[in-house]
């Protein structure tokens, strides 16, 4: 099981082998060095639009860091949702999710454990509802948009129902701290996304789970029948994606010192897109860990762009869907196709 | 036992046990802290027991402390008078729904209805018809655009938040000699009516003094979005003079953001007036200075002054024998000087 498709067809007529770089095998890495491009032109945009801010080192070093954490809670959110799509799902309960498990992990019962308490709350309401959502979509065979759709709305009614519609506040240092604790001169919050970032690469690309995700999103059928159990199969990848919302609950809860049940609001959006630009194909079979950070930190780069200048947020997000369908349109009409697209131009 | 059996066995026993801890983990009473006039006594005529009133009271299900407070402090101000009887209805999500619910409400013909509507606009044909049926309506907040669809319209004011705001932060500013300040500002959803009259009187105030507003980041009200638009903020601005944060819920990722960037050198304005705010202004040890009211007890006053309506009795200092069709409450400035006194107040 392979995600490498048919051999690209030849470029001309009488070249019988294509070089790697052309070939469909480097496509994820000419999809992340075109997202770095992209990066590379935000922060020129910026060099040009606030010299006098990008003159000073110190500050230049601070805003990466500053870009880097604002996309840290996302980010990790983001690596589950990459593993759903990839297993040929969809999660809309990402951001419901986040948000439960941050009220729940701060109701004062909970708070009274300690920050361990909070901690193993936030993870196990998480993974809880992910396993929710996988039994319900793999074995009561609901459709992966209606089963998490559902869910979105119940967990946040769940969550403000736990949380009287207030604000709870965390009283607990440890999980404040979190959030202000820098090693090294980095954020703390930068070490996790790094974490889960790499723990998503390996888990993806060097073990039989990651494998068996690329086969159950591309064709659920035949990875039944070589072997693999697709139905508990999609179990855990629903579960992991829950996890990986409790990890974030938990970054989130840190950062803003408090959950509420309308917090992470339309994370699921700002997931899905960052994982599409990344390059995951929405109908699964294919995607990168790698892609996903880099459209993450993409939305992250646009956003700090546009504080420094003072411009509005509404300009904001219509740039970033226009970066959004411009993705999009890139990955049906991939490097093969457009040079099959332009020979035919060019023969008809 | 197999060792799949035993491997089932623990793991489904290791998930009750989860589960029940959990559940557990769901309480949450933290005391009640509404505002409710408890000036029921002594030479004040108008508390007196009187004729029994039936008012009917709906809100928005909001997920936000002002609008759950608003609800808190109806039911907390009604339960204080032995002659009001209050029939809540839940608002559900949208002005649709709060269509129903009313409709049901008005078949039950209470004697005054006290409403806060998703939207003043989408709900004022319902104001039209109570008042035809002869139910006085007290509008709580959001307007309706037509002067015979309510009895008495109670509602905070705006444009004044941000009159306040502005005014506080010049004062500083002036006292400071600083001829030229860098001030942000972090509104809360910018869509709303009620964030662009909050900027408009902010700002407008700001432009007399000669000062302008160097950055501005939306946030949505809540906290993590304010700690990510005040993270932003900062970052843009290496240095800050003033701050004004429209609102006190979303402040405290506000004032985490702060805390997180180890940024100290402006004084912060908030809005609103919650309990935490007016506790961290009191004790002096953050850059919140203020906070300009904009007080959820606004729906305990309106509660009162149903009653009143429903008794056909005025306001005892007014000279007139009814109670007057339009209140704007005052935007106050909740400074550390004061602040022991609106302790009471906050939400």
């Amino acid at each position: 099981m392979s995600v490498t498709e048919a051999p690209p067809v030849a470029k001309h007529p009488g070249e019988t082998k294509t070089s790697w770089w052309k070939g469909d095998r480097s496509e994820p890495v000419r999809r992340n060095l075109g997202l770095v491009g992209v990066l590379v032109a935000l922060v020129v945009i910026g060099a040009v639009t606030r010299p006098e801010l990008y003159g000073d080192a110190s500050w230049v070093q601070n805003n990466v860091l500053t870009i880097l954490q604002q996309a840290s809670a996302i980010g990790v959110i983001t690596v589950g949702m990459t593993f759903v799509i990839i297993g040929g799902g969809i999660d809309l309960s990402v951001g419901a999710i986040v948000a439960l498990a941050g009220v729940w992990a701060t109701t004062l019962a909970t708070q009274s454990y300690g920050a361990g308490g909070m901690i193993f709350t936030a993870i196990a309401v998480g993974v809880g509802v992910g396993l929710v959502n996988g039994l319900l979509i793999s074995y009561g065979r609901l459709v992966p948009f209606i089963a998490t759709l559902a869910m979105m709305v119940a967990a946040r009614g769940l969550a403000a129902q736990i949380s009287g519609k207030q604000t709870q506040v965390s009283a607990n240092s440890v999980i404040n701290d979190i959030a202000s604790t820098r090693v090294l001169g980095i954020p703390l919050l930068v070490y996790i996304l790094a974490a889960v970032v790499a723990a998503g690469w390996v888990l993806l690309n060097r073990t039989t789970f990651g494998r068996r995700t690329v086969a159950v999103g591309g064709n659920p059928e035949a990875a039944r029948l070589a072997g693999i159990n697709v139905r508990r199969h999609t179990v855990l990848l629903y579960a992991l994606s829950g996890l990986c919302c409790g990890i974030g609950a938990i970054m989130l809860t840190s950062q803003a010192t408090s959950a509420q049940a309308a917090m992470a609001n339309l994370y699921e959006l700002d997931a899905i897109a960052a994982a599409i630009i990344g390059g995951t194909l929405l109908s699964g079979g294919r995607g990168t860990i790698i892609g996903a950070l880099f459209g993450v930190l993409v939305f992250s780069t646009i956003t700090n762009l546009f504080a420094i200048n003072n411009l509005s947020t509404e300009v904001q997000n219509m740039v970033k869907g226009g970066i959004i369908v411009a993705a999009v349109l890139i990955q049906q009409f991939r490097y093969k196709s457009l040079t099959n697209l332009f020979s035919r131009v060019k023969t008809g | 036992m197999s060792v799949l059996d035993r491997r089932r066995l623990l793991l489904g026993g290791a998930a009750l046990g989860a589960g029940a801890l959990l559940t557990g983990c769901t309480s949450n009473d933290a005391g009640n802290d509404a505002q409710v006039n408890t000036n029921t006594g002594g030479d004040n005529a108008n508390a007196a027991p009187g004729q029994k009133v039936v008012i009917g009271f709906s809100a928005p299900a909001a997920d936000h402390g002002w609008i759950a407070a608003i609800t808190n402090n109806a039911k907390a101000q009604a339960a204080a008078y032995s002659d009001v009887e209050l029939r809540a209805v839940e608002a559900g999500a949208d002005a649709a729904a709060q269509r129903a619910a009313l409709a049901t409400l008005l078949a039950q013909k209470p004697n005054v209805i006290v409403l806060l509507p998703h939207d003043g606009k989408e709900l004022n044909a319902f104001g039209l018809e109570a008042m035809k049926a002869g139910i006085p309506v007290v509008n709580l907040d959001r307007a309706f655009p037509d002067a015979k669809a309510y009895r008495l319209q109670i509602k905070g004011d705006n444009y004044g938040m941000g009159v306040a705001a502005a005014t506080y932060i010049i004062a500083q500013m002036q006292a400071k000699g600083v001829s030229a300040p860098i001030i942000g500002e972090i509104p809360g959803i910018d869509s709303l009516e009620l964030t662009q009259e909050r900027s408009a009187g902010f700002r407008d105030t700001l432009t007399q003094a000669g000062f302008r507003v160097a950055n501005r980041r939306p946030a949505e009200f809540t906290a993590d979005t304010g700690q990510r638009a005040a993270t932003e903020l900062l970052q843009a601005l290496p240095k800050v003079d003033a701050l004004w944060n429209h609102d006190d819920d979303q402040g405290i990722g506000v004032l985490a953001a702060i805390n997180q960037t180890n940024r100290k050198e402006f004084l912060m304005v908030g809005g609103a007036g919650s309990k935490a705010a007016i506790e961290a202004i009191a004790a002096d040890n953050s850059p919140l200075k203020a906070t300009v009211t904009y007080s959820p007890s606004m729906a305990s006053s309106a509660i009162s002054l149903a009653r009143l309506i429903g008794q056909n009795k005025g306001l005892a200092d007014l000279v007139e024998l009814q109670v007057p069709k339009e209140i704007t409450l005052a935007s106050e400035t909740i400074t550390k000087e004061n602040a022991a006194n609106y302790m009471k107040l906050g939400f």
